[in-house]
């Protein structure tokens, strides 16, 4: 079974399962960011597993693993619990989602996204995120910003990330107006690695992402400003619980919209591969 | 293009109205779940019904893990508020009640928290959230043991309760010198422990600040003359901690004093708000650690560097006990915003921390407090170590590390946590925690003190506490980057946790059975015999509040024995002597210390509970001098005095 299927994005399908790994790696040598090896390992396992069985069950054949692969890592780093299984049901949740929860043929939510959403929310007495849990220098953080900065530019997403960190930072000015707490305190978490992970590989997913560049922009805005509101009412997750709900809003008018546009519909196409979270 | 046929294998309906004839499954939540596969009706009637049923099972697991973890989370927690009958029922199902006593001891303490700098306004609740603590000493020997709570606001007066014999107490804290010390220039009393460090027969004490430590000698249990002065100890210390314990087994009690904040700050005179934890995993820019060695002539000696204690880690809490079998003292060091560590003492002439190796300083929590206990009775002394958990935004479990027996020739004893296997792993905003045969039936059981800042009730400071603290360290370092508090709540209002060792290594958790609901912030936990039934009492103090005295009411017919141990060639107070107790098939071990816990110091003498045995086999105290005294067959049910020979 190919580690990689064939792929019209050629050899740059290696380079977000690479770079994710690359910010483990770094967060783990830098910060010790992992409690356990055995969550991510868990989570990776649970998440290529599921994929694997799921592929054949659902399109006959192997699908390539590198999208599953991120999204076990993204499970093993974003959720924090102290028992085993939490990690395994996120994974499976976040790759069941993918196969289950589809519109036209393409799946709605990220799925990272999805698993790490739920359980943060629905399952809090079992997990938690890893907001305050990741030391934090400097240097660390200029690694993973430029690699990743250099990984959305060549994937053509750069001007997604751009326009939710400028979106952020304005809305967390203006946060620091309505709240009153200093504006360092509301740009604070975008130097954290939770964003790190959210801002280059959730919101920058190629399978969910809207199928123009101004829709990509105007959605990001979206999902910027749906945070700045779940902000101003305290949720600890608002980036996460934002995307679930703006992510697949948008995908489902965009798939919508494209379908009306099409005079010919080829239903024989095929998707084209994703390397989402 | 095909549709979904598993949509009509389960006869679910269908959408045959979109152009791209996609069928749509409408459950009845709401939720939309369209299926598509992309494959050609050639391709589709090929499709097996194996695969059609799996792909149905699919989405039924689907649904069913969805289900699954939410249910729960959304359990409700039961408490019991009828406390009429709580205590009726809890007699009979438990054999024990604990009755809160202030009034009827006369115990009328108040705690106010700490002054802090103008500066600091901003997140003051949070950073003066310490300073309640006890500890039990019978200063006058008159074999009934006393209270001592500290008190830190400025001006505020410590109490040294005086036990009556009569079920009352009197503060005499001002008679004997020992209650105006929250002043100006020598800080806000954070704890104290006592101990006999110059072997005259009488405990001393040793006030640890956000100050200056003090060194009070007890002249002969009727009077304390601060001997601070000359003796040695630091100038100013922003501490949390502090024992005493003979590193060297020389027969000079020892101190540790563990830094906190960095001892450059004067808290309530600062020059910068850059005083706060430079990571919530990995800060070293904590107050450094002090140990001092015991000269003998009411000096001490700063041995820190000398002997490898240079950590300035977030020290909260530190406890000895000989870990590897050596006969010395090791320290169990709980720091916050980083791994604890182990300091492996080697013969009294150097400490190697072995945090990693030993397996306790793996994985940075917020370590709180440290205290020992035998959960099993296997003769192996296991170490409580409570953190903070906040369902939903921080988990991190609460640590019970036992030794994996005899370490043999290993350099180092290696531990496994026990703690959720235990049922003793998740407890709120943890403080302080100790381990006691509450109802005399052979186990030890735990009580662990929980709440951080209870302010304005529904409200939670969680949220603002998350921006700061997810980001870089130069704007958590920073406390005037924090959000100002505006009278909110963190982890407040939470009950202590109260569980019972059910004999198998689980506990039940009984906190709403055995006594009444109490949701103050609660730092530190004594536990003593306090009316000398036979039964341990618990005593907490609770930060800017009364402190609880609990009476321990016992209805079963459960036996015990208590050991108070005196050194002759070990220190006085034979502090670090093992007493090892069998009875009936049973072996427990426990230590006397002399600070254990968060902020706190329990009895000098060592409860231990029977169960309905009515003898004790065998009674084992290993002396720090090397020594051991065995005790066979002690009458039970009675205090037993054991002097070193």
């Amino acid at each position: 079974m190919p580690w990689i299927t064939k792929s019209t994005k050629g050899y740059f399908q290696y380079v977000p399962p690479a770079f994710i790994t690359l910010l483990l790696l770094i967060g783990q040598l830098s910060f010790h960011v992992l409690d356990s090896y055995l969550y991510v390992v868990v989570s990776i396992v649970a998440a290529v597993l599921t994929e694997i069985i799921l592929s054949r069950i659902f399109y006959g054949k192997w699908k390539s693993l590198s999208s599953a692969y991120i999204s076990g890592i993204s499970v093993g780093i974003l959720i924090r619990s102290v028992s085993v299984w939490p990690y395994i049901i996120t994974a499976v949740l976040s790759i069941m989602s993918k196969y289950i929860l589809k519109y036209k043929g393409r799946h709605l939510w990220n799925p990272s996204n999805f698993g790490v959403s739920w359980m943060l929310f629905m399952a809090p007495l079992d997990v938690a995120g890893l907001s305050i849990q990741w030391g934090s220098n400097f240097l660390g953080l200029a690694v993973i910003w430029a690699l990743g900065l250099a990984i959305v530019y060549r994937a053509k997403r750069f001007h997604v990330t751009i326009a939710y960190v400028i979106s952020f930072v304005i809305l967390a000015y203006v946060r620091s107006l309505i709240v009153g707490d200093t504006f360092l305190a509301e740009v604070s978490p975008l130097t954290g690695p939770m964003y790190q992970l959210f801002i280059f590989f959730m919101i920058t997913d190629p399978g969910t992402s809207v199928s123009t560049r101004k829709g990509r922009i105007i959605v990001v805005i979206l999902v910027a400003l749906v945070e700045f509101v779940l902000r101003l009412n305290s949720f600890i997750y608002a980036p996460f619980y934002a995307l679930f709900l703006v992510g697949p809003v948008a995908k489902y008018i965009d798939l919508k919209r494209n379908a009306k546009k099409a005079t010919a519909v080829d239903y024989n196409s095929k998707p084209t591969y994703s390397l989402q979270t | 293009m095909a549709g979904l046929e598993i949509a009509e294998t389960i006869k679910l309906r269908i959408n045959r109205s979109l152009k791209v004839k996609s069928p749509t499954i409408f459950l009845s939540c709401g939720t939309l779940i369209t299926v598509i596969t992309i494959k050609t009706k050639e391709e589709n009637a090929f499709m097996s019904w194996q695969k059609k049923l799996a792909q149905v099972i699919v989405v039924i697991i689907f649904v069913g893990l969805l289900i699954g973890t939410a249910l729960p989370s959304r359990k409700k927690i039961f408490q019991n508020r009828d406390e009429a009958k709580q205590k009726e029922l809890s007699l009979k199902k438990y054999g024990f009640y604990l009755q809160p006593g202030n009034k009827e001891t006369n115990i009328d303490f108040k705690h106010s928290s700490p002054d802090l700098d103008p500066k600091l306004k901003n997140i003051a609740p949070q950073i003066a959230s310490m300073g309640a603590s006890v500890s039990i000493v019978d200063f006058d020997n008159d074999g009934w043991n006393d209270i001592y709570f500290t008190d830190s606001k400025t001006g505020s007066m410590n109490a040294l309760y005086h036990n009556m014999h009569n079920g009352k107490f009197e503060n005499v804290a001002n008679q004997v010198g020992l209650a105006d010390l929250n002043k100006r220039e020598t800080g806000a009393s954070m704890g104290a422990v006592w101990a006999d460090y110059d072997n005259d027969g009488y405990k001393d004490l040793l006030l640890y600040k956000w100050g200056q430590p003090e060194l009070f000698h007890n002249i002969g249990g009727k009077k304390f003359e601060n001997v601070t002065a000359g003796s040695g100890l630091p100038a100013w210390v922003n501490s949390n901690s502090a024992i005493w314990f003979d590193f060297n087994n020389d027969g000079l009690l020892d101190i540790f004093i563990g830094g906190y904040f960095s001892e450059k700050y004067d808290l309530q005179n600062l020059t910068t708000t850059k005083i706060m934890p430079e990571s919530f995993r990995y800060a070293n820019n904590g107050g450094r650690n002090y140990l001092l060695e015991n000269m003998g002539n009411g000096k001490f000696k700063d041995v820190t560097e000398q002997y490898g204690l240079t950590s300035t880690k977030w020290t909260l809490a530190a406890a000895a006990s000989d870990f590897n079998g050596d006969g010395y003292p090791d320290l169990f060091v709980a720091n916050d915003y980083n791994v604890n560590e182990l300091y492996i003492n080697k013969k009294g002439e150097k400490f190697t921390e072995a945090g990693s190796q030993t397996g306790i300083g793996n994985i940075p929590k917020s370590g709180m407090s440290v205290s020992f206990g035998d959960i099993d009775n296997s003769g192996l002394l296991g170490v409580y170590n409570t953190t903070i958990t906040e369902n939903g935004i921080l988990i991190q479990d609460n640590n019970y590390w036992q030794p994996e027996g005899d370490p043999g020739n290993r350099p180092y004893p290696k531990f496994v946590n026990l703690a959720q296997l235990a049922g003793i792993n998740n407890a709120g905003w943890s403080y302080g925690s100790q381990f006691g045969d509450l109802n005399n039936d052979g186990y030890m059981d735990l009580y662990v003190a929980n709440g951080f800042i209870s302010a304005k009730e529904n409200t939670s400071y969680w949220y603002d506490y998350s921006k700061v603290t997810g980001g870089n360290s130069s704007i958590i370092e920073d406390a005037k980057n924090w959000p100002d508090m505006k009278g909110k709540s963190q982890s407040g209002y939470e009950q202590n946790k109260i569980w019972l060792n059910k004999g198998n290594r689980e506990f039940e958790d009984v906190s709403n059975e055995v006594c009444p609901l109490v949701t103050y912030d609660s730092r530190a936990v004594a536990m003593a015999d306090l009316w000398n039934t036979g039964a341990l009492d618990v005593v907490v103090a609770n930060q800017n509040n009364i402190p609880l005295i609990y009476k321990n009411d016992q209805s079963n017919i459960n036996h015990w024995i208590e050991l108070d141990l005196q050194g002759t060639v070990s220190n006085a107070d034979a502090i670090g002597a093992k007493v090892v107790l069998e009875w009936g098939g049973k072996k427990q071990v426990q230590v006397v210390t002399a600070g254990l816990g968060f902020a706190s110091q329990n009895e000098h003498r060592l409860h231990f509970g029977l169960g309905t045995n009515s003898a004790v086999d065998n009674v084992t105290i290993y002396w720090p001098s090397g020594k051991s005294t065995v005790i066979k067959n002690p009458e039970i049910d009675k205090l037993i005095s054991v002097q070193e020979k």
